[in-house]
């Protein structure tokens, strides 16, 4: 009798501490449903329906979507982010790889210096970088401009051929340097032990980069791959704002993320731009997931 | 690539004398004065090197240049051109400063234009970051917290929700969230962009992450048999113990919602409401097409004028944020 008694305040008390974890976290989840889980929900809501000029909005099932993957527009755009991926992001990391692991080698001067300078253009608006980059490109008063007087070339970074490069260049310049601070963090990690050990067996500095060091940062190479592929399919603030500066070059549909934009905003075309996305966000989470099964893969062997 | 890097560093650093500023010429020394530079040192001189394994190299160092010239040389391009008037702009090399020295008059101008719009856009960014970013900064504190600390119904399954929303494209969501608030009357207003920003799946993940390695278990377990409520021990004892991380996650905020051009652009029609990202590439827009203005000095001034906080921030915070990457990027 005494025992149950005595075992009640214990049991509120338990599952008040077991509601209390969830009160912390309650707050970021009311809003996180709101701005997250009630857009997502509406977009597929949205992406079920045409609107038409005359009958009005009705329910169209799979069409969206049957329209969008045959539509050349997107087929381009996606092309178009897809080469972007594979020659921006490989040369992106192994920057910032080099950088990381000539940091890490401590091997030089101005080491504090070095990390700051490469990591301050992630600080700098997108905004501004294009701007900063689009004016340098320029022929007129630009560096471009400069390099072709003293060169007697007229080369032009705003030209069609190369035009992906100028912009796959302003975004390497803004990300190398986050990337190589967390390549940087996770060889910091490694113990000193590994070094120690290397250094009795006589290992050189390659074999240690190969067999300590580079193994050591695969799983965040793995991250900042995964960051770097949601980043090249979301490819939409550079191209957008260059736009402005080569209006002839730039289509509204360049990128599938400004092709979204353009048929909601000033096509008013919400619904097939609801189905262009949720198609966009399965492509990114299924190629984010495969990278992280190899990666993971490789790891473990 | 790095293959290439890591020969120089197996090559320079046993060529180059230990600790010294070796000249170009000193990669050439022969393996004997070699060996003879690295016993040569007297015993009494040791502490004059910090570090005795650690040898310089030249080869290291010229590629960290490259990189760095690369990082900075549009900043540099940037601060001198903020100071030549338009004409200069174009009649000079971008490389080097003009015949006049404009950079006060710039801003004199950039301040003052359009009865000082670009201040109206400078405070509005300052209200967004401290709304946005600050309540981002705390609900994921909070809520990584939670998770962390407790255990409680439900709590695998936010796990993998916020771990799945990381890899959702914000700008996916954008045009259904513009769609949704439009409906409730939301556009363009202030509230529009604060309340899509103080939602950060990575930085909840972030704070999760600190708070698991920075609190532990056993000060918690003490505070309550000393009576304490578990929000007392939240606001006293571990917020104090998860503070580089807090910072961090503040800081990354602050850049996102700094440089957020994205969800301002489709939310706000009303100039008066723009963040500095948005105003500048308003006055971009008027520098550019048939009926330009002659602004673009203006519009490098006033990029140069909204990098500079930011930057301020990133440099006078860098101890904490270094660290509390690190963390961060360990776990993942």
């Amino acid at each position: 009798m005494s025992s149950v008694v005595a075992e009640r305040p214990g049991q509120v008390r338990k599952v008040r501490r077991r509601l209390t974890g969830l009160w912390f976290t309650v707050p970021f989840l009311l809003v996180f449903v709101f701005v997250f889980i009630a857009p997502l929900a509406y977009t597929i809501w949205l992406s079920l329906f045409q609107t038409k000029l005359i009958g009005g909005t009705s329910f169209v099932g799979a069409d969206n979507f049957v329209a969008v993957f045959q539509d050349p527009k997107f087929w381009e755009g996606l092309g178009r982010v897809s080469l972007f991926l594979l020659v921006q992001v490989p040369v992106m990391l192994a920057m910032a790889l080099v950088a990381a692991l000539v940091i890490d080698s401590a091997r030089l001067h101005g080491i504090r210096f070095f990390r700051i300078a490469m990591f301050l253009p992630y600080a700098v608006p997108s905004v501004a970088a294009v701007l900063m980059w689009g004016f340098m490109y320029g022929e007129r008063f630009g560096l471009v401009g400069n390099l072709n007087g003293w060169l007697g070339t007229d080369f032009s970074v705003l030209s069609q051929q190369w035009l992906l490069v100028g912009i796959g260049n302003i975004v390497t310049w803004s990300f190398m340097g986050y990337n190589m601070l967390i390549l940087y963090s996770s060889l910091k990690a490694i113990s000193p032990e590994l070094y120690e050990a290397a250094a009795l067996d006589g290992a050189g500095q390659l074999r240690i980069v190969r067999n300590i060091k580079l193994p050591a940062v695969q799983g965040s190479i793995v991250v900042a791959v995964i960051f770097s592929i949601i980043g090249s399919f979301q490819l939409f603030n550079e191209p957008n704002i260059m736009q402005k500066l080569v209006p002839n070059l730039i289509s509204t549909y360049y990128t599938p993320n400004m092709y979204a934009y353009n048929l909601s905003f000033t096509g008013q075309q919400v619904n097939y731009a609801a189905a262009l996305a949720i198609i966009m966000g399965v492509v990114t989470a299924v190629i984010a997931y495969v990278v992280q099964l190899r990666g993971n893969r490789e790891a473990l062997k | 690539m790095s293959g290439d890097v890591s020969t120089h560093a197996g090559t320079t650093a046993s060529t180059t004398s230990a600790g010294t500023l070796a000249s170009p010429s000193g990669t050439r020394t022969t393996g004997a004065s070699r060996a003879k530079g690295r016993q040569g040192v007297a015993p009494g001189y040791e502490h004059l090197r910090p570090d005795r394994h650690i040898h310089r190299s030249v080869a290291l160092t010229v590629v960290m240049i490259f990189f760095a010239i690369y990082c900075l040389l549009p900043l540099y391009w940037l601060v001198v051109n903020s100071t030549k008037d338009y004409g200069s702009l174009l009649s000079s090399s971008g490389l080097w400063f003009g015949d006049s020295f404009q950079l006060f008059a710039n801003i004199g101008e950039v301040l003052t234009r359009k009865d000082g719009i670009f201040v109206r856009w400078f405070l509005n960014t300052i209200i967004y970051v401290v709304v946005g970013a600050g309540g981002a900064t705390l609900l994921a504190t909070l809520g990584g917290y939670g998770m962390a600390k407790f255990s409680f119904p439900g709590k695998k399954s936010v796990f993998a929700v916020i771990l799945g929303a990381i890899a959702i494209p914000g700008t996916a969501l954008a045009v259904p969230t513009f769609l949704m608030f439009s409906s409730l009357g939301l556009t363009n207003t202030m509230l529009s962009v604060i309340i899509p920003a103080l939602v950060s799946p990575f930085g909840f993940y972030l704070m999760w992450i600190f708070a698991q390695e920075s609190v532990p278990t056993e000060v918690l377990e003490a505070a309550r048999v000393d009576g304490s409520s578990e929000i007392r021990t939240f606001a006293t004892i571990s917020v104090r113990m998860m503070a580089p991380g807090i910072v961090t996650v503040l800081l990354f905020a602050v850049v996102a919602t700094w440089n957020n051009y994205f969800l301002p652009l489709i939310m706000l029609r009303s100039e008066s409401l723009y963040p500095l990202p948005l105003g500048l590439q308003a006055w971009n827009l008027e520098a550019t097409g048939v009926q330009a203005s002659p602004i673009y000095h203006l519009v490098i001034t006033a990029s140069l004028l909204t990098i500079i906080p930011i930057v301020v921030a990133f440099l006078s915070l860098q101890r904490f944020w270094q660290n509390g990457l690190s963390a961060g990027s360990v776990k993942a």
